[in-house]
């Protein structure tokens, strides 16, 4: 068994670090304030990351990404978490659900997705199916060969700047001994698609300026060639690919706590109340050696569900569980941290208020708490047939 | 024509700097360690000259302690294409000074022959800004230190300097050693594919004793100190109340 970074990776955790630190940490503030990120940030962002070689570090070489292994683009992912997520947004890591793009989809999608030249958005949450995925009323009948879409998704990440979404609408009901279950067909739908709007969504009060969006579908008419994978085949290409999303909040989760921490233990170091460093209280101490102890462990859990994605060993269970221990890790961190910081860590001179709302929405989306348990339970007592 | 790039392993820019207790030094122990960034201004300079098909080869080269591997590691990355390391030290702790760096840099140039040596002005860790000039001296070479703008032209080089009334612009024979200064370029960061890459191109390891050079300490550092804490500044309402407390400081 071996802990350390190979010299590769120690040199990509320090190039992604520093680039964080450089190009990221400076326009934080104002993205904070605005909500908006500034015009042609994102796009001289992008540009950079392009010249770096990283643009879509997580698609494989054969369509022009850089072929990271799972853990070394988890190590990126970790380092971009500790950045302001509208901002890393540009970092791009297209969805990997793109490789299921197959004949003229690669040209159209998942080539210049690669390269930077379209920007995609997933879409599957809806107001009325959230983690009950099956539940979504978005729906797409046959008409002629044709499909046609009526509906509406909501909290699409992303969506203010992505040229195409890749959207999962039900396509028919199965019935089944435990009652009707629909069937999902994913698509590829293009910006500017007639029946198809994108609309402003929610302001968060979790990552400011990374926006969510509503997609409307009235009569959207799409032909079989916008099918990605197979018609009613969208639940095996949302398995075989989703996984990625989840580590993603974990590693971002890790990169993010290490930032807030930081800075909570140098601010214990110096703020002196009753004649001395807060950071000889013990109350204040032991809530940094608990942290710190968190923070590592909650790493090491992603890490390891990562390395066992390169191996290819069941991965499914431990992804789970590294989402919800770092996520909920994060809660606790940034909680701490902001009390280390009292009424200070309240205020926006500090990014630590922002670090405390930021972390809530990581134990939300992309399968809640929630999810994340019962995928660990139900790995556990499925083969006990309990 | 081959450009060598003397790259130092120093305590990074942004790491908060704590003197040792004892007053010796400055403590490095668990601090992280970067490449001199007047030193990535070099290896910049020197992969644009590449690039630009006026230089053919760009070795950087190392002395210090064998960590120092990591510094030319990200040298490779940058975009170097060969590496030298000379291991000169045990203890991190331990500076070689700028005159036995020089002549170890001194017996590298006369080994590679290099046409241009592209270093950092000074290294932030002490400062010295001395290691450039005692190499030209040594080498007989021609020197242009402080460089905003470096221009080859066959066996000359045109090179602006930043000297303290502005700008001199003066042109020096080649082979030369040119010091950097820091607005000479903005350094890339390392790509991805250079970084892949960079394991695999040569990293050759060598000793001072291989050049016969003694780096044994010549200074003695008697104390060294955390500079002054800065007092907390004070806001002031308005123009009339700024030019008041600025008269009171004796500023104005």
């Amino acid at each position: 068994m071996h802990f350390g970074l190979s010299d590769e990776q120690e040199m990509i955790v320090s190039t992604v670090r520093r680039f964080v630190e450089t190009e990221i940490y400076p326009h934080e503030a104002e993205v904070e304030r605005t909500g908006e990120v500034p015009d042609g940030l994102g796009d001289a962002l992008k540009r950079k990351v392009i010249e770096m070689g990283f643009y879509a570090c997580n698609f494989p070489e054969e369509v022009g990404g850089a072929g990271l292994s799972h853990l070394d683009f988890t190590l990126v992912e970790r380092e971009l978490g500790r950045g302001s997520m509208a901002l890393t947004h540009f970092f791009g890591r297209p969805q990997n659900i793109l490789m299921a793009c197959e004949g003229a989809q690669r040209d159209r999608y998942l080539l210049p997705a690669v390269r930077g030249e379209r920007m995609d958005a997933l879409a599957m949450t809806e107001p009325d199916a959230g983690s009950d995925v099956r539940g979504m009323k978005c729906s797409a009948v046959r008409d002629g060969g044709d499909w046609v879409v009526n509906g509406t998704k909501h909290f699409i990440s992303g969506a203010d700047h992505a040229d195409f979404f890749i959207v999962f609408v039900a396509t028919g009901v199965d019935e089944t001994p435990k009652g009707p279950k629909k069937r999902i067909t994913c698509f590829l739908v293009d910006r500017g698609h007639p029946g198809f709007v994108v609309r402003d969504g929610y302001r968060s009060v979790s990552h400011r300026g990374y926006k969510n969006c509503i997609l409307e579908f009235t009569d959207c008419r799409m032909p079989d060639a916008q099918v990605l994978g197979e018609v009613d085949g969208g639940f095996a290409v949302m398995n075989d690919w989703l996984y990625a999303t989840r580590l993603t909040v974990a590693a971002f989760s890790v990169g993010r706590a290490r930032r807030c921490f930081d800075m909570a233990v140098d601010y214990a170091a110096q703020r002196k109340q009753f004649g001395q460093e807060i950071a000889k209280f013990q109350g204040v101490s032991f809530q940094v050696a608990d942290m710190i102890t968190e923070i590592d462990a909650a790493d090491l859990l992603t890490l390891s569900a990562a390395w066992r994605l390169d191996q290819g060993l069941p991965a499914n269970r431990e992804i789970a569980s590294a989402k919800v221990h770092a996520t909920e890790m994060l809660a606790r961190v940034t909680d701490t941290s902001l009390q280390i910081f009292g009424g200070m860590g309240l205020m926006d001179d500090f990014p630590i208020e922002r670090f405390w709302r930021d972390a809530r929405v990581e134990r939300i989306w992309d399968g809640t708490s929630e999810i994340q348990r019962h995928i660990i339970s139900r790995e556990i007592f499925r083969p006990l047939g309990a | 024509m081959k450009v060598l790039v003397p790259v130092k392993r120093v305590i990074d820019y942004n790491v908060k700097v704590r003197v040792k207790a004892d007053g010796s030094g400055v403590d490095l122990a668990n601090v992280k360690m970067s490449m001199n960034p007047f030193d990535e201004i070099a290896v910049e300079e020197a992969i644009r000259l590449k690039e630009a098909g006026t230089a053919t080869e760009v070795v950087a080269v190392s002395i210090g302690v064998k960590q120092a591997q990591e510094t030319l590691r990200t040298a490779l990355a940058m975009g170097a294409d060969r590496a030298i390391l000379v291991v000169a030290a045990d203890d991190v702790h331990q500076d070689i000074e700028p005159l036995a760096v020089a002549k170890i840099l001194a017996a590298v140039a006369k080994e590679e022959e290099p046409g241009l040596i592209l270093a950092g002005k000074q290294a932030i860790d002490n400062d010295m800004n001395a290691t450039g000039q005692m190499l030209s001296a040594l080498l007989g070479w021609s020197q242009a230190t402080f460089a905003s703008d470096v221009e080859i032209d066959g066996d000359s080089a045109k090179v602006t300097r930043e000297v303290d009334g502005g700008l001199q612009t003066i042109s020096v024979k080649m082979p030369a050693v040119v010091t950097v200064d820091l607005r000479l370029n903005e350094p890339r960061y390392a790509s991805l594919p250079n970084i892949m890459k960079a394991k695999k191109k040569p990293l050759d390891e060598k000793t001072a004793a291989d050049y016969g050079v003694d780096v044994t300490p010549r200074l003695e550092v008697v104390k060294t100190s955390e500079p002054a804490e800065r007092a907390a500044g004070i806001k002031v309402g308005s123009v009339d109340e700024l030019i008041a407390k600025l008269k009171e400081a004796g500023a104005v």
